[in-house]
Parts: structure tokens; C-alpha cells; sequence
């Protein structure tokens, strides 16, 4: 194999990941013209989601699915902030030496566990203690919300913590030199100093959470209703594609190609802001 | 408040959550090996679905895999080696780089309905192609990531000293560059694969599931981890015993997988 060949297959395969890009966007795009041109942007507050009975057309709206999604990334986001930070200060700021290996290990093998199994652990036994607890019959908003939260907690703990590690020695000796107590040394130095990884480690998290799906799909009850209160069941952009695209047809597909479209640009919005505006990956 | 207290108060509830965490992880483990074992016996690795048995989804599952890390490996260390030794300054490079950064966390779903457009529709079924193709998507990214890391891991003075005695940039790359980093790149492979055996949500309706043994991979393809999700909604206790086996064995593969990476990183560099 010549130089010249290695080196324009290795550029070959670097572009592919543009491409790649371009091209998820430009299929969703052209499958979901059908349904954006029969609904447009109404699509996004419309609560109906009906076929006609001859199955040809009828009215499609991604307002449950996308509500649904957010409010079950936000329950998931309010649960796992403050857990995440805990962990990470624990990690960095008070746990031994000795210690942090094995809890670091274990918070990163949480992360490595397959979405699925969360779910189905979520639904045998984690939906019955939120029944009992709080209410609802178990499957809702709520039990996939944190369900959820516990699948991003590791991810973001890790981030923050690489982020808090990344601060000087020096400024944290000086302020305990100054008498700082230790939550004074982390809320003054530590948070300040690592202030955009820790953010960004946020954003991040809040992106993928808006993506999953297996885990929700056991858990937030897969059911096309505005949910009344936190614990009723609904459904969301990924769920709604698990579980009902392969069967839909025309219109109805292509409306699900026009949720998948709005979940890539959003969730691609989202990451993309976290990675180099924050985390400052923009080398 | 005061100061005094507010710390020990703070520093309670961040041990707290840490032990939260772990009692997450052990919570979860227990159950699935306390679920799993009770259906785990020598005939559930010997039958496949149709009666009972995960083989036939098991050897499904590490066929796609392994087809798809087959078709990333090559794309994504190639492009690594691109970023890192070529295209090092230049602003595409940096573009390349960060999209294929933001490639490394796209929903799965999307990936999944992206791949039924291409290979499903056209064809009018389910195949085990799409399946690996959806797999090797969501891979190549992450490969191109970990490449891009350890090569930059490997100092500037062996290149030069390659150059000196003579080596072309590909002879330096190859046998310099690339063995230096061999152990580095290898775990972020190995690391990937365990990411991706364990996915669901691409699979769903791109290779779809068997219930009998395939190697056919132009037709419904069988897969553990789709087959998890059908069983466990199944209202039958059978059904759902054999979902918590099979969720047990997939659990300890992909743990596994990531002990033995995280074992060779830390004794071999």
C-alpha cells in the first residue's frame, strides 16, 4: 500500500464522521417533509395523535411526545444535580485516598450498565416503592424521571469530578491557610475555578438524558395523554419511536421522522453547546 | 447558620450521596443476580428462544457486534490516525473532530430510525445488516475519540526519531506511532464494544429479533438485548424469568468486558 493511498484513506475515513452527520439530518429531513408540510410548525403544540380510519392521513402532533420528554429530563436533571455534585465533592474533596479508587470504579461501572437493564430494574422494582410512596400506579413521569436520574448521575459525577480535580493545590492550601472551612474552600475555590466543566458536565447529562430510551421506555407508561399530575403516565419522543415506528405508515411515519429530526437537531444543539462551550473540547 | 455547621452538614450530604450512588449499583446488581441465577442452567446456553434458551440470541447479538466492530475498527482508528498525525492544525480538522465529538453522545434512536430509512425500507425487512450498521454507527465515533487521545499520548521525539533513521510518515505512523499506543488504543475498542453489545434502542427495528437460530444476516436477526425488552413485558412468569437471565448474563458481559479494560490500562501503561 503507497503513502499516498494510507494517508487519503485515513482522510477518507475522518470525513465520514461529517458525512455521517449531514446525512442522518438529510434523510430524517426528507422522510418528515410529508408530515412538515401538512402540519409545519403547529405540529409542535398540536395535542392529537390520530390516524383516519382508512389509515391514509389524519392528524399527527409531536405536543405530548415533546412534552413528555422534557418533563421527564427535567425531573431526571432536579434529582441527579445535586446527587452528582455530592459525589463529586466526595471524590475530590473529602473521601481517602484509599477509598476513591473503589468508589470511582463502582460509579463507573453504574454508568457502564446497559439503559435496558435500568429499565427493567426500574419496573419490577423501583415502580412499585413510587406506587406505595407516592402514588399513581407505579409506571408514570415520576419513576422514569428517576429511574433516569440514576442513569446520569454517574456520567455527570464523573465529569465534575475531572473538573474539580483540575484545581490548583495552591488555592485550595491558601484558603484553608486563611481558616476556610472545607464546604467554604469548595464553594469559594473549587465551584468558581471549575465553574465551566461543571456546567457543562450538566448540559451534557441533560442531553443524554433528553435521548434515552430503553430505560424510560419500561417506565414512563408509553401512553399518549397530557399527564395531570407527576405521577400519571405518558410518553416521549424516543419512547414513542421504540415502540410504534416500525408498525406506522405514511403520514404517521413521517411524522415520527419529523420527532426523530427535532430530537437530533436538539439534543446535537444541546451537546454541542456542552462540549465546547463549556468543557472547552474546542482545541 | 453557623459556618462550622454548614460544613459538617454539606460534607454529610455529599458522603451521603456518594453512598447513595453505590447502593444504586448494588441494589441493582443484587436483584439482577438474585433474579438472574435462580433460571440460569446449562440448557438456557444450549436451547434457543423458540424453546426457552438465550443461544441463539446470544450468538445473534456478538455476531452484530462483532460485524460491526469488524467495519469500525479500520474506519474509526484510521480516522484517529488522520486527526492526530495529518491534519493536526488545520481548521477541518478541528471540525471533524468536534463533530465526531458530539457523534459520541447522539440519541440511539435516532441512529436506529436513521439506519431503518436506509437498509430496512428499501428492502421491505428487518435485517441483521441494518442492525450492524446502526451498532458500527454509534461506534465508529467513540473509536475515533479514544485514537485521536492516545496517539496524541505518544511523544513528539519518537516521530522524529523515526523520521531521522529514514522512515516515511506512514512507516513512522504504523511502526512507531501506533505500537506505542497499542494498549490505549485497544481498551477504547474493547471499552466501545462493551457499549454497544448492551444496546437496545438501535436495534429495535433494524435487525428486529429471532426467535429461531440465524446466521442469515439479510433477514429478522436475533438479539439479546431486543429480546429482553419483549420478554419482560410479557405477562407470563416464564417469560419474564427468562428476561432476568438473560438481563443477568448480558450484565455480567459488558461488566466484564470493562473490568478486564480497565485492568489492562492500569497494568500495562
Amino acid at each position: 500500500m503507497g503513502a499516498n493511498l494510507f494517508r487519503n484513506l485515513s482522510f477518507f475515513s475522518a470525513t465520514l464522521s461529517f458525512f455521517l452527520l449531514v446525512g442522518i439530518f438529510a434523510v430524517l429531513f426528507t422522510y418528515a417533509q410529508q408530515s412538515m408540510q401538512e402540519f409545519g410548525f403547529d405540529f409542535l403544540l398540536t395535542e392529537e395523535w390520530e390516524a383516519d380510519e382508512d389509515d391514509e392521513g389524519g392528524i399527527f402532533g409531536g405536543y405530548i411526545p415533546i412534552i413528555g420528554t422534557l418533563l421527564s429530563t427535567l425531573i431526571a436533571m432536579t434529582i441527579a444535580t445535586p446527587l452528582a455534585m455530592g459525589i463529586a465533592i466526595f471524590l475530590t474533596e473529602i473521601a481517602h485516598d484509599k477509598i476513591v479508587k473503589p468508589f470511582s470504579i463502582a460509579i463507573e461501572l453504574l454508568a457502564a450498565i446497559p439503559s435496558i437493564i435500568y429499565g427493567m430494574w426500574g419496573l419490577f422494582y423501583f415502580a412499585p416503592i413510587v406506587q406505595l410512596t407516592i402514588g399513581g400506579n407505579g409506571v408514570g413521569l415520576l419513576t422514569a424521571g428517576i429511574v433516569l436520574a440514576i442513569m446520569v448521575i454517574p456520567y455527570m459525577a464523573a465529569i465534575t469530578r475531572d473538573s474539580m480535580n483540575t484545581t490548583p493545590d495552591v488555592l485550595k492550601e491558601s484558603a484553608y491557610a486563611m481558616g476556610a472551612t472545607k464546604f467554604e474552600v469548595i464553594k469559594d475555590v473549587v465551584m468558581p475555578y471549575s465553574k465551566g466543566g461543571i456546567i457543562g458536565s450538566i448540559i451534557l447529562s441533560l442531553g443524554r438524558a433528553l435521548g434515552e430510551t430503553m430505560a424510560v421506555a419500561f417506565l414512563i407508561g408509553s401512553i399518549m395523554s397530557i399527564p395531570k399530575s407527576i405521577t400519571d403516565p405518558t410518553t416521549s419522543i424516543p419512547v414513542l419511536l421504540a415502540n410504534n415506528f416500525a408498525e406506522a405508515q405514511d403520514l404517521e411515519i413521517s411524522s415520527m421522522y419529523y420527532l426523530a429530526l427535532i430530537l437530533f437537531v436538539v439534543s446535537f444543539a444541546i451537546i454541542s453547546v456542552a462540549k465546547f462551550y463549556f468543557l472547552g473540547r474546542n482545541k | 447558620m453557623n459556618r462550622l455547621v454548614l460544613n459538617k452538614v454539606v460534607l454529610v450530604l455529599s458522603t451521603l450521596s456518594a453512598f447513595i450512588g453505590i447502593g444504586f449499583l448494588f441494589w441493582i446488581l443484587i436483584t439482577l443476580a438474585y433474579k438472574g441465577m435462580a433460571g440460569l442452567s446449562f440448557s438456557l446456553f444450549t436451547k434457543d428462544l423458540v424453546e426457552g434458551g438465550i443461544r441463539n440470541l446470544l450468538v445473534g447479538q456478538f455476531t452484530m457486534a462483532l460485524m460491526a466492530t469488524a467495519i469500525a475498527v479500520p474506519l474509526g482508528v484510521m480516522a484517529g490516525i488522520y486527526l492526530r498525525e495529518y491534519g493536526e492544525e488545520s481548521k477541518m480538522t478541528s471540525v471533524i473532530r468536534n463533530l465526531s465529538d458530539v457523534m459520541t453522545s447522539a440519541p440511539s434512536i435516532v441512529i436506529g430510525v436513521f439506519v431503518f430509512a436506509l437498509l430496512v425500507e428499501p428492502f421491505g425487512t428487518f435485517n441483521g445488516w441494518a442492525g450492524v450498521v446502526a451498532l458500527a454507527i454509534m461506534m465508529v465515533p467513540i473509536i475515533i475519540g479514544t485514537t485521536d487521545n492516545m496517539l496524541a499520548l505518544v511523544p513528539k521525539e519518537l516521530r522524529e526519531a523515526g523520521i531521522a533513521l529514514g522512515g516515511s510518515k506512514k512507516q513512522v505512523i504504523l511502526q512507531i506511532v501506533l505500537k506505542a499506543a497499542k494498549v490505549g488504543v485497544t481498551t477504547g475498542i474493547l471499552l466501545s464494544f462493551a457499549r454497544i453489545i448492551g444496546e437496545t434502542a438501535p436495534l429495535l427495528f433494524t435487525s428486529a429479533n429471532n426467535q429461531f437460530f440465524s446466521m442469515d444476516l439479510t433477514d429478522q436477526f436475533p438479539s439479546l438485548t431486543v429480546s429482553i425488552y419483549n420478554l419482560a413485558t410479557y405477562p407470563d412468569e416464564a417469560s419474564r424469568q427468562l428476561a432476568w437471565s438473560a438481563a443477568f448474563v448480558l450484565t455480567a458481559i459488558v461488566l466484564f468486558i470493562n473490568l478486564v479494560g480497565r485492568y489492562v490500562t492500569r497494568h500495562k501503561q
